[in-house]
């Protein structure tokens, strides 16, 4: 097994007495939640929950108006980034080639030259990228950009992945292929993984938990446990479609009302 | 039953470099066959043939490189100075808080000055010597590139920042590898400006107290009706202007070939 699969799985993160707020206007409220060690969960919830919010806080990329984020656990010594995102819109640098790209995350590491080029090479390897190694973003589709994310994620051997929305800016075929490799790179990584989506399918293929919020202010209505192996889960699993359809019917009145709230303005 | 038009037309300009050259040229050819008809005096403008025997004869002599190579050289060190203080100020002004509104206030207050009006108030702080032609040309430059780098700065998309901020990259790499790459195609594009409005000072300040350079040259030849010469000058003044958006062009084509 190459050294990039065998990336940590020991860290759990946990939500305590979160709350935030923009202005006035409260977007989260009192969430307690756990993300276990090398399991994926999925926050789910109509526009406008704070889905994206809870993310960005459990990164440290936002200060919680109250309440804490902990992380436990061992992080890898060779992990470089211990909550590492992976974006919706790529976030990648257009003036970098595919492999400047994945580079820019081990520059000002401890790694020596030869290390980060080996490391580039090895996760591009991982997402068949290595023969785009010298293409520039914009030569890409946006599921190869998608794949340059992740390869640069995979890169600093992340404790935690934060996925915001990484599919949907993909057609559904993309969306489609790209859902299998995260449930198969993710499921042998054994990452701790958050992953948020407005989609109900992803939801049920990836998550071993899904967090159902409430329409805002954000609030945990349900947490749905999936112990089913990522591996073994096809898209016409009866079961599985039972938890979509469970899902839809817990949040399709709050996404209308949610609707209706951005048309009011 | 009707064919349906084609309605999407338009729109979307293309550059013809052979287009470009061959209006200048045919430009030149009227110009010289009005000349030549006797529809343009050429005692008021000369023809381009006339001038570019002008320009052989200065040449020859030397005093067209006597000239033009002071001018360069207060173009390059004025230019130079002017776009580094307004780099340095205008990235400070883009990157603090604390130094944006003081910062965008006194560039606001002082940019819509007509610099051409400071040049006796230079000449005399800073002497009739270069020191006054040079502090023009960087006062003339520093304030757009200010402008520039602050929107520059501005249009870098957030979303990378926070990206590089969230893979823990240093502040100082996060300017160095995020910032200032997504911000050089704005700081580049103001170059072109901020290079015709160096030679625009330069020949002010030349006229105003210079024996050398292509200003003082310029107006010398106006005083004797030595509009040959004249002439002659504005088409040096014109090729500094040429070559320095080629070279900018060069320099966006090079940093810039990612687009």
């Amino acid at each position: 097994m190459s050294p990039a699969a065998r990336t940590s799985s020991a860290v759990r993160l946990a939500l305590h007495g979160v709350s935030h707020a923009f202005g006035g206007l409260r977007v989260l409220d009192g969430i307690e939640l756990e993300a276990r060690p090398g399991e994926v969960t999925v926050l789910i919830g109509p526009s406008g929950c704070g889905k994206s919010t809870l993310l960005a806080i459990l990164g440290g990329m936002l200060a919680p108006g109250q309440g804490r984020v902990v992380m436990d656990g061992a992080v890898a010594p060779d992990c470089l980034n211990a909550l590492t995102y992976v974006f919706q819109d790529f976030a990648l640098l257009p003036w970098r080639s595919v492999a400047g790209n994945v580079a820019l995350v081990l520059e000002g590491s401890r790694l020596s030259r030869a290390e980060r080029a080996a490391r580039v090479a090895e996760v591009l390897e991982i997402t068949g990228l290595a023969e785009f190694a010298g293409a520039w973003p914009r030569q890409l589709s946006g599921g190869m950009r998608q794949r340059v994310g992740i390869a640069r994620a995979l890169a600093v051997r992340p404790a935690v992945l934060l996925m915001d929305e990484p599919l949907s800016a993909l057609d559904a075929q993309t969306r489609g292929l790209l859902l299998d490799e995260f449930a198969e790179t993710i499921a042998r990584l054994g990452v701790t993984t958050v992953y948020v989506t407005h989609n109900l399918a992803e939801a049920v293929r990836l998550g071993q938990q899904v967090v159902v919020l409430s329409r805002r202010p954000g609030r945990i209505r349900e947490i749905v446990r999936i112990d089913r192996p990522l591996n073994g889960r096809a898209a016409d699993d009866a079961d599985l479609l039972a938890i979509e359809q469970h899902l839809w019917a817990m949040i399709r009145d709050d996404a209308a009302q949610a609707d209706r709230e951005r048309v009011n303005g | 039953m009707a064919d349906i038009r084609f309605r999407a037309g338009g729109f979307a300009p293309r550059d013809i470099p052979v287009a470009s050259v061959a209006t200048l040229v045919v430009c030149v050819l009227l110009w010289q066959g009005g000349a030549a008809a006797g529809w343009i005096s050429t005692k008021f403008l000369p023809t381009p043939w006339a001038i570019a025997q002008a320009l052989y004869a200065l040449a020859v002599s030397g005093e067209l490189w006597a000239n033009l190579s002071i001018s360069l050289q207060r173009l390059a060190i004025g230019w130079s100075i002017g776009t580094a203080a307004g780099l340095v100020v205008g990235l400070v002004v883009g990157l603090f808080t604390l130094a944006r509104s003081p910062g965008m206030a006194v560039v606001s207050a002082l940019f819509p000055i007509p610099k051409i009006a400071l040049v006796p108030l230079f000449i005399i702080w800073f002497g009739i010597g270069e020191g006054s032609k040079i502090v023009t040309l960087a006062f003339g430059v520093f304030f757009p590139t200010v402008i520039n780098v602050v929107a520059g700065v501005d249009a870098v998309p957030r979303n990378l920042i926070r990206m590089g901020q969230s893979f823990g990259l240093s502040w100082w790499a996060v300017v160095r590898k995020i910032v200032l790459p997504g911000a050089l195609p704005t700081i580049l594009a103001g170059f072109r400006i901020t290079v015709s409005i160096a030679i625009v000072l330069l020949v002010a300040a030349e006229m105003i107290g210079a024996e050398k350079g292509i200003g003082a040259f310029v107006l010398a030849a106006g005083n004797l009706y030595d509009t040959d010469n004249l002439l002659a000058g504005i088409v040096l003044l014109s090729a500094m202007g040429l070559a320095a958006s080629w070279v900018i062009g060069r320099l966006e084509k090079w940093f810039l070939r990612w687009r």
